[in-house]
């Protein structure tokens, strides 16, 4: 059994709150080089051009990557043999994030529904907790923004439409998104599963950095498949037009009703605001 | 493609000169408003009552900044998508608002009033934040300070670095996905 206590939870969580807005992930740095390399159009060169430059700056400055600094998202595994103390783990984490995003001087875009009120200290914290054996926590979080999950969505698709429909659907999302999601962007696609499963998967996989691979062979095969077609698009940075329309796809997959093909596209921005934490 | 510096307020003739595709550097006062402030600023027009600036020759600046951290103005500062205003706009520019600055694409609407009256869509780099900022010299609330981010702010701006987007000429940039 591991004890863990709560003010440490909510210390690294403050941390990768600050951390995930300010810290462009090493794989999207690398992927902005190298499309700044490989844009020919002015423009599209033009915009990673200046992506890398506010890069350094929020790494240098106190000023986040995006004033949109997000919903907290957060994908939590907790071994079967941990203890939380002084508090409980909701808590803790939810604690953590306000504490987060008010020393970092991010932005809380958190609001009721219907009034619109802003609930003022980014909270609720959006949490997907898992348990799992062993003793360790593993706490992931997401900044997650609200232009790129606004053109993010969940469909139920019949058997029969198969890849061929799979593929159509999240190709036509980013084309009908073009320029609104700030492209490049990151495509998360959750196949199978169930109506909710399908949401999960697709923002759990914007988790894997862009250049890994996924493990099963096949579905490495369409993750190229997708990002060729999507690229292929031209809508390119920022909607002006180029060779990169998405940075990346990244499929989960999971068994699904006899009945069901369901089918989620989360799009995310380009830089990619996430961290992990392991106790 | 041309590079123009314009300071505000816009004349016409500073709109008329403009063509999708050219580089704008805009310096003076901008003011910002999201979807809350647009509600608000519709209401007060409804009601009869003044708006808190002066539309004639103003741009809108689509942004809810983060908090300015000590030592700066405002915080990060780049465009929120734009579609969401596109109920308002046409009611503002017809009353003299020369042009928005945001992200992504409008409606017909947008676009037509953007012709009749002649004002300008532009585009600021989205989730380039910090380094828009830089181009902020001052900030203050001018309006609605209880909607948070969403307050109406009165920005100096100088250089401040738009592409334009739609022009009041019918232009548009963005270009058309190949479905093959
Ligand atoms: S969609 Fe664009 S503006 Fe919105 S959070 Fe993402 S990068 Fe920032």
């Amino acid at each position: 059994m591991k004890t863990i206590q709560a003010s440490d939870i909510v210390e690294a969580v403050a941390g990768m709150c600050i951390a995930a807005n300010h810290d462009l992930p090493a794989d999207v740095q690398a992927a902005f080089e190298a499309c700044h390399a490989a844009e020919e159009a002015p423009a599209a060169k033009e915009i990673f051009r200046q992506l890398l430059e506010n890069s350094e700056l929020s790494r240098t400055t106190n000023l986040p990557l995006c004033q949109d600094t997000g919903l907290g998202v957060f994908f939590v595994e907790v071994g079967e043999d941990v203890k939380v103390e002084g508090g409980s783990l909701r808590q803790a984490i939810n604690d953590g994030m306000i504490k987060g995003y008010k020393d970092g001087y991010l932005r809380k875009s958190s609001c009721d529904p219907f009034s619109r009120k802003n609930t003022g200290d980014n909270s609720p914290a959006i949490i997907h907790f898992d348990i799992v054996p062993g003793d360790a926590l593993k706490i992931c979080m997401m900044a997650k923004g609200g232009g790129s999950e606004n053109m993010s969505r969940v469909t139920m698709l019949a058997p029969a439409q198969g890849w061929k429909g799979i593929k159509e659907f999240v190709v036509n999302r980013v084309a009908e998104a073009g320029p609104n999601p700030c492209p490049p962007t990151i495509v998360g696609v959750g196949i199978g599963g169930n109506f909710e499963l399908a949401a999960i998967n697709s923002k759990k996989a914007l988790m894997r950095p862009l250049d890994d691979r996924h493990p099963d062979p096949e579905i490495a095969k369409l993750e190229d498949e997708l990002i060729e077609a999507i690229n292929n698009l031209g809508i390119g940075p920022m909607g002006l037009g180029g060779k990169t329309t998405s940075l990346g796809v990244k499929i989960a997959v999971a068994p699904c009703h006899l009945a069901s093909l369901p089918l989620a596209v989360n799009i995310q921005c380009h830089s990619a605001r996430h961290k992990e934490v392991v106790f | 493609m041309a590079e123009y510096h314009l300071t505000t307020p816009l004349s016409d003739a500073d709109v008329e000169q403009l063509k999708s595709g050219d580089v704008v550097f805009v310096s003076g006062h901008i003011y910002t408003a999201r979807d809350a402030a647009h509600k608000r600023l519709v209401e007060t027009l409804d009601a009869g009552k003044p708006l808190p600036f002066d539309l004639k020759g103003a741009l809108i600046y689509y942004v809810g900044p983060s908090p300015a951290p000590p030592g700066r103005p405002i915080g990060a500062a780049g465009p929120t998508t734009s579609y969401r205003m596109d109920t308002y706009a046409p009611r503002l520019h017809s009353l003299g608002l020369k042009g928005s600055i945001g992200k992504g694409k409008r409606n017909d609407a947008v676009k037509d009033a953007l012709r009749e009256f002649k004002a300008v869509y532009l585009g600021a780099t989205g989730g380039a934040g910090a380094l828009l900022s830089q181009r902020i010299t001052d900030a203050k609330v001018i309006a609605y300070e209880d909607l948070g981010p969403e307050a109406i702010r009165e920005l100096t701006v100088k250089d401040f670095p738009l592409l334009v987007i739609n022009d009041c000429h019918g232009g548009e940039l963005y270009v058309k996905p190949n479905l093959g």
